[in-house]
């Protein structure tokens, strides 16, 4: 800090290595310190530009060509941000037009699918644009090696969790993974979230979903999330499920160990 | 049901039902909107709220918005409602009760007797036609004062909530806040988790090491880590030492089953918590979260407005004598409350509904990074509920929650509020900064002691 301020470090600076919370910012008077109150407010331009950053669908169709990889471009009926924001109901639905186009697609290509793939902005267009293709990547191999028949990847824009549903019903797919952008916080602007449903219908609720949450660079690695969301759809073709009767053993095995952790000591209290 | 028939200027405007009055006098919103519930114009919503303003008080023990057979919150509303306390104000219309909150005659012991008197609805309809600062000026009247381990609610202080959540639940990073927090001055509601795992065996984990911090460092305070109530009755049934028995409510019996409560559960949770007889100044210890949407977001609202539900859960709330509520106001996002000035008007009409039924209400003055909304609409919004008078705000490192990624007050935050408007901790908790050498305050300024406290000193050692 500028010696030449009347603004005071805290004396418990070092407690910081045990937080990613914004402790020990130091007080001038009693209020922020400049450059903590500007630190904040980069972090916050931040989230919101990615919330409002649109979906550059076009880039992203071309690398998945590059990869060999047909793609399809849908709207949901939420016009705008705007009425994206105000109106999740006209998310979660496709636009007449986009409906209409995918089922022109599924009657040039009769008899179902086993998975349709689902990219849509959601809260971040950050985080797809970021996490899709390296993601996919992963999911590819694992989808191949199953001998899945998958539909091209399904591009939404302005695209709500539950237009999978609609998606995947018109596509007549056994199952949905929708690749979503998270509402960003604070400290993560990219954070992608994936859906899965097996058997997927207009109307669902959110009882019938699995959600794999915080895939990016500083949270869960693409692998592990295409780890999980494989065992997740193995065991949905096994038990014809998805959603909370469909237990993830996976993230089930993490969270047990989570739970061992509170029961070590800590500063506040290993002092004799 | 009753139709109401209002004419202004050239127009006449007919409503067929209290419930369409009062969704469409209220003040514009997104969820009402979303609800198909908001009067469709500025005009229709001014004679709604003309026609309102009309309607006398007696009609609406008459007319339910949600039937009496069909919601058990409708029926606790009209089993309890206290005639003798209604009878000051019962020959009123809702207009002529806004005039009466804001005279003479309403003043700190008359709105302390009326409350029993009053219904959710009655309450959330005078809202509707108040302006901003006649929901601060009649909540300024009010005091709703509870005990558990201190005293909150008097006349002059502000108390925080301690929110020192980590987004795995790491002990010695929650400490690292906590302890952040108290050099701050902050934490004299509770120190109250968020624990990101839900498992029964983590949540008594927390519950322990809470209880031997504030026993450690006597600190007179309460502690809470919010999960849901049958997990704290279990908690309570292995003996795990809980101060405050939290549970997220709404204002509709379909809205509360979506959250797996009714109100026997809630019962069950606060006898359980009597049981513990832990409070050394008083027994309130149950401590409700509510918001503005959540009946609409499990689409239980019965064609309701969003803020007449909110308003029914403080009835389900002061049914059980709770130490604090919190209406978590912008957490829910944009799609209710679209933007920094929704945000602010539904912060203060929640806490003058919540103060006149006798609610002890504190605020979640918040926002999420979807919402037009920033940290100057927090000020705005702090600013306002510290001269109405409100019983506690939320306290975090530096607005940023990074378990449940929203913003809220900080640490800082409080301290301006005091600086500026002179508000104090609770007395206990004033005393025990005092004892530790945290700070004073004298004529509102906060003086920070020169020094850590020693036994803080001591345990900042222990890292090395």
């Amino acid at each position: 800090m500028d010696k030449h301020t009347p603004s005071r470090d805290n004396p418990w600076l070092e407690l910081r290595r045990l937080t990613p919370a914004r402790i020990a910012l130091g007080r001038t008077g009693t209020s922020l310190p400049t450059s903590a109150q500007l630190d904040f407010q980069f972090a916050h331009a931040q989230a919101r530009d990615a919330v409002h950053l649109p979906f550059d669908h076009a880039g992203l169709r071309e690398q998945l060509s590059a990869r060999g990889q047909a793609s399809l471009l849908l709207h949901s009926a939420a016009s705008d941000r705007h009425s994206y924001l105000q109106r999740p109901d006209l998310g979660r639905r496709l636009h007449e037009d986009s409906a209409q186009h995918l089922r022109e697609h599924a009657q040039a290509n009769p008899g179902g699918i086993d998975l349709a793939i689902i990219v849509a902005d959601g809260l971040s267009a950050l985080a797809v644009h970021r996490h899709t293709l390296p993601f996919l990547d992963r999911l590819g191999e694992q989808v191949a090696a199953e001998g899945w028949s998958t539909a091209p990847v399904v591009l939404v824009e302005q695209g709500r969790v539950a237009v999978a549903d609609e998606i995947g019903e018109l596509l007549g797919a056994k199952m949905t993974v929708i690749l979503i952008g998270e509402r960003p916080g604070l400290s993560s602007p990219d954070s992608l979230g994936l859906y899965f449903t097996y058997n997927p219908k207009v109307g669902l609720t959110d009882a019938y979903r699995n959600c794999i949450s915080n895939v990016r660079l500083e949270g869960l690695s693409y692998g592990m999330a295409a780890h999980r969301l494989l065992y997740l759809m193995r065991e949905a073709c096994r038990r014809q499920l998805s959603g909370v009767n469909l237990k993830d053993e996976a993230q089930i095995q993490t969270l047990e160990s989570d739970t061992d952790a509170p029961k070590n000591g800590n500063f506040l209290l290993n002092t004799p | 049901m009753a139709s109401f028939v209002h004419a202004v200027g050239t127009q006449t405007y007919r409503f067929d039902s209290l419930k369409e009055v009062m969704a469409k006098a209220s003040p514009a919103r997104s969820g009402d909107f979303l609800a198909g519930v908001a009067a469709s114009n500025d005009g229709e919503r001014v004679a709604a709220q003309m026609a309102l303003a009309d309607i006398p008080l007696t009609h609406f023990l008459t007319e339910a918005l949600i039937p009496y057979e069909d919601d058990e919150v409708t029926r606790l509303i009209i089993d309890t409602h206290d005639k003798q306390a209604f009878a000051v104000v019962s020959h009123l219309t809702v207009g002529g009760l806004r005039d009466w909150l804001l005279s003479d005659a309403a003043d700190e012991s008359s709105l302390r007797a009326l409350a029993p008197g009053l219904t959710p609805e009655m309450a959330a309809a005078v809202s509707k036609i108040m302006r901003v600062q006649d929901l601060v000026l009649v909540a300024q009247k009010i005091r709703v004062v509870t005990r558990f381990r201190g005293t909150m609610g008097l006349r002059g202080r502000l108390s925080t909530r301690l929110q020192p959540n980590h987004p795995t639940d790491e002990p010695a990073g929650i400490a690292a806040s906590i302890l952040d927090g108290l050099l701050y001055g902050n934490g004299d509601a509770m120190i109250g988790i968020n624990p990101a795992t839900d498992s029964i065996a983590s949540i008594c984990a927390l519950l322990e090491m809470l209880d031997a911090i504030i026993q450690r460092y006597d600190i007179p305070t309460q502690a809470c880590v919010l999960t849901h109530v049958t997990t704290s009755i279990e908690a309570i049934n292995r003996g795990v030492p809980l101060d405050l028995v939290f549970q997220s409510i709404a204002g509709t019996e379909a809205a509360n089953a979506s959250f797996g409560i009714n109100l026997n559960v809630l019962q069950e949770g606060y006898e359980a918590g009597l049981s513990l007889k832990r409070g050394t100044l008083g027994q309130n210890l149950m401590y409700f979260e509510t918001g503005q949407g959540s009946a609409l977001s499990a689409n239980a609202h019965h064609g309701v407005d969003q803020q007449t539900c909110e308003t029914r859960a403080y009835a389900v709330a002061r049914h059980f004598k709770p130490f604090l509520v919190n209406t978590v106001v912008g957490f829910i996002g944009p799609e209710y409350l679209y933007n920094g000035k929704q945000i602010i008007r539904a912060g203060l009409e929640d806490h003058f509904c919540g103060k006149l039924l006798g609610v002890p209400m504190g605020c979640d003055i918040c926002y999420t990074n979807h919402a037009e909304a920033d940290q100057d609409d927090m000020d705005m919004l702090l600013t306002l509920l510290g001269v109405a008078g409100i019983n506690f705000i939320m306290g975090i490192p530096g607005s940023d929650d990074i378990m449940l990624n929203y913003q809220t007050t900080s640490f800082h935050d409080a301290l301006y509020a005091r600086q500026t408007l002179g508000l104090k901790p609770a007395p206990e908790f004033e005393g025990w900064l005092a004892r530790m050498g945290i700070f004073t305050q004298a004529d509102g300024r906060v003086q920070f002691g020169d020094n850590l406290p020693p036994a803080f000193r001591h345990a900042l050692a222990q890292l090395g």
